[in-house]
């Protein structure tokens, strides 16, 4: 306090006991209460944004099994998890050496069947149904449906069209129907995620 | 904020003035829509659906909360609270239809509002900050709009919050956490539907705080007209009541006749009826669509179909979307013409009218499955939304030989009915025909 008194005394042109430059006490309150009230708010704005983010029960959605025998060569079926559609196809013999065939520089998201399958069970392949686009559910799982002119899926919201490795080969969507973590469990049933 | 020639406020009551020295709200009522607020005396009906708009969102407010104590915002009974309004609640299938034709209603009157304002140059000095606060006000619509529509919990619903909350997921880098902090989950789910509810109720409120704004923004130059050039005097203007509280009267008679025949006779004509089918996350409906008011932008999104310059073809159908309102913003600096109105502008008159035409285009494409000829018209259409704003309006703003402007609202009025401007000679209608409030 001594010391501040006697700047004060020296600058005694403005008449309001403060120096006339350089940092006066009343700067640093201003900074320090200014620091402290941002401080405070991304305090309470950081919870007050992640209470949107999925809650603890969402997060704790167990994995799923899924039995394989019921889908006879050529065919898919549809499954839940996680919310999502899952297809799980057993593609014939031909079907997997049309998507060998494939040069897979020509893709838009180069990938091997061999990639997309586990080893040893080429003929299985699990992939969401979710369109990589804006997440519409592709036709081409179910009997009958609309599969596209690559035979795989087509996607009924903005065209997109996937060959029978779900491969995007056209349309807006960027990328190829993605593949959850899975593993098997015995040659004929699976555990996804 | 008014002209000078405004008249005055002049409590006649002693309670008037009682209240006039201490909360002038009928003095503020008077300069704002009554006596006191000089208006532009050539006003047409296209200068109605401000007014209308307003009335359109106090009918949705009024709706909504009546719905909001029937509605349950979950996702096991949300659907069923829907069709439990339509059929047990007393009166709520009037209630409900009212609401989702209002939706449709405003947009449209909104549309109109809108187009007026480019057909008579209401964007350009000094009114930008009016047409920038009407833009977000439209952008708070569309997202208001949008997440009423997936409360119903019906099968467009579900998609269709699928499709537009996936937009954001073509972010790079953090899209995908974007895309699940919005959803509270992976897909569209219960935490989804209780947050949009939420959202929906308190979006409308913000909208009208921003109409206040909007309000206030256009009573600072006042209104401008058909002719776009300025008030000059007290000869061009009438004041706004009784002049125009009338003329708007009867647009509402006009609006809300059209409005009842909707409601009652055509309550679905605008909507989707997958959206009668609850929400199903295993199947996506053959078509998904948005309501009609946003396909345009919805074929602007669907008109990227490859990736070019390194980006892929989803994120360029996003930032085009986007784009294409964004790029509304920047009117008024992208129109450098000093005429304001088109009718002294023949050229981008014409350009206009084409533009008109592309929006309606666009919205026709927009509702079409994903097969030609659509895509490609679409994307010419989309092509040419982007060509208007950034090279036509430039370019006929610097090189269009405008008409010669009337020397004031009152001379082109008074040249419409064949009366030379500077007679004042009242008799060459019939003698006794009435003035003007004085």
């Amino acid at each position: 306090m001594a010391s501040e008194t006697s700047v004060s005394a020296a600058s005694g042109a403005h008449g309001d006991g403060l120096p006339p430059e350089g940092e006066r006490r009343r700067d640093f309150l201003y900074v320090a209460t200014g620091a402290f009230a941002a401080v405070g708010a991304a305090a309470v704005v950081v919870p007050l944004v992640n209470q949107m983010n999925p809650s603890a029960d969402v997060l704790a959605l167990a994995s799923i099994d899924l039995d394989l025998t019921p889908i006879q060569p050529g065919q898919a079926i549809v499954a839940s998890w996680r919310g999502k559609p899952i297809f799980a196809r057993q593609l014939t013999p031909q079907e997997i050496a049309t998507a060998n065939a494939v040069d897979i520089k020509t893709l838009r998201d180069p990938q091997t069947l061999a990639e997309r399958t586990k080893p040893g069970n080429e003929k299985w392949l699990i992939t969401l149904g979710v369109c990589t686009h804006l997440g519409c559910v592709p036709l081409g799982a179910r009997e009958g449906e609309n599969r596209g002119d690559y035979g795989g899926y087509y996607c009924p919201c903005h065209g997109s069209q996937y060959d029978i490795a779900g491969r995007i080969r056209g349309g807006p969507a960027p990328k190829n129907l993605e593949v959850p973590t899975y593993a098997f469990k015995s040659p004929t049933s699976v555990t996804i995620g | 904020m008014s002209f000078p020639w405004a008249k005055h406020y002049q409590p006649t009551s002693e309670f008037g003035k009682y209240m006039d020295s201490r909360l002038p709200l009928p003095r503020f009522i008077y300069g704002a829509l009554g006596a006191g607020y000089p208006t532009p005396k050539n006003l047409n009906y296209f200068y109605n659906f401000g007014v209308l708009a307003g009335v359109a969102l106090v009918i949705q407010i009024i709706t909504g909360v009546v719905l909001g104590m029937h509605y349950a915002a979950n996702t096991g009974i949300a659907f069923d609270s829907v069709e439990h309004i339509m059929r047990d609640v007393n009166s709520g299938w009037m209630i409900r239809y009212m609401h989702a034709v209002g939706a449709s209603f405003f947009f449209a009157v909104v549309y109109v509002h809108i187009f007026r304002g480019l057909y008579y140059g209401s964007y350009k000095p000094p009114r930008e900050v009016l047409w920038l606060l009407g833009l977000v006000i439209f952008l708070l619509m569309m997202a208001t709009a949008f997440m009423g529509y997936v409360l119903v919990w019906g099968q467009m619903s579900f998609w269709g919050a699928t499709v537009i909350t996936n937009l954001f997921s073509a972010v790079p880098i953090v899209g995908e956490a974007i895309h699940t902090w919005l959803l509270g989950g992976f897909a569209p789910d219960n935490a989804t539907l209780n947050r949009f509810f939420s959202l929906h109720y308190l979006l409308p409120f913000i909208i009208f705080g921003v109409i206040i704004l909007h309000v206030w923004a256009l009573h600072i130059p006042g209104s401008n007209n058909p002719t776009g050039v300025d008030v000059k005097g007290p000869q061009d203007t009438v004041p706004f009541h009784p002049y125009y509280t009338a003329k708007d009267f009867f647009g509402l008679g006009v609006y809300l006749t059209l409005f009842s025949v909707f409601v009652f006779f055509l309550p679905n004509a605008l909507g989707e009826v997958d959206n009668y089918v609850p929400a199903n996350p295993l199947s996506t409906p053959t078509h998904i669509v948005p309501e009609w008011y946003l396909l345009p932008f919805y074929a602007i999104l669907k008109a990227f179909t490859t990736d070019f310059l390194l980006v892929k073809a989803k994120l360029w159908g996003v930032i085009a979307m986007l784009a294409a309102i964004v790029l509304l913003f920047f009117l008024p600096w992208l129109d450098t013409s000093p005429v304001r109105s088109n009718r002294y502008r023949p050229l981008n008159r014409i350009f206009f009218w084409i533009f008109v035409a592309d929006c309606l285009v666009l919205g026709y494409c927009g509702g079409q499955l994903a097969v030609e000829p659509w895509v490609r018209i679409g994307q010419l259409a989309a092509a040419y939304y982007f060509a208007h704003f950034l090279i036509i309006i430039p370019l006929i703003a610097r090189f269009e030989k405008t008409l010669p402007l009337p020397n004031s609202i009152s001379e082109s009025v008074l040249a419409k009915y064949g009366k030379p401007p500077a007679s004042g000679s009242a008799g060459t209608l019939g003698g006794t025909a009435p003035q003007p409030a004085e």
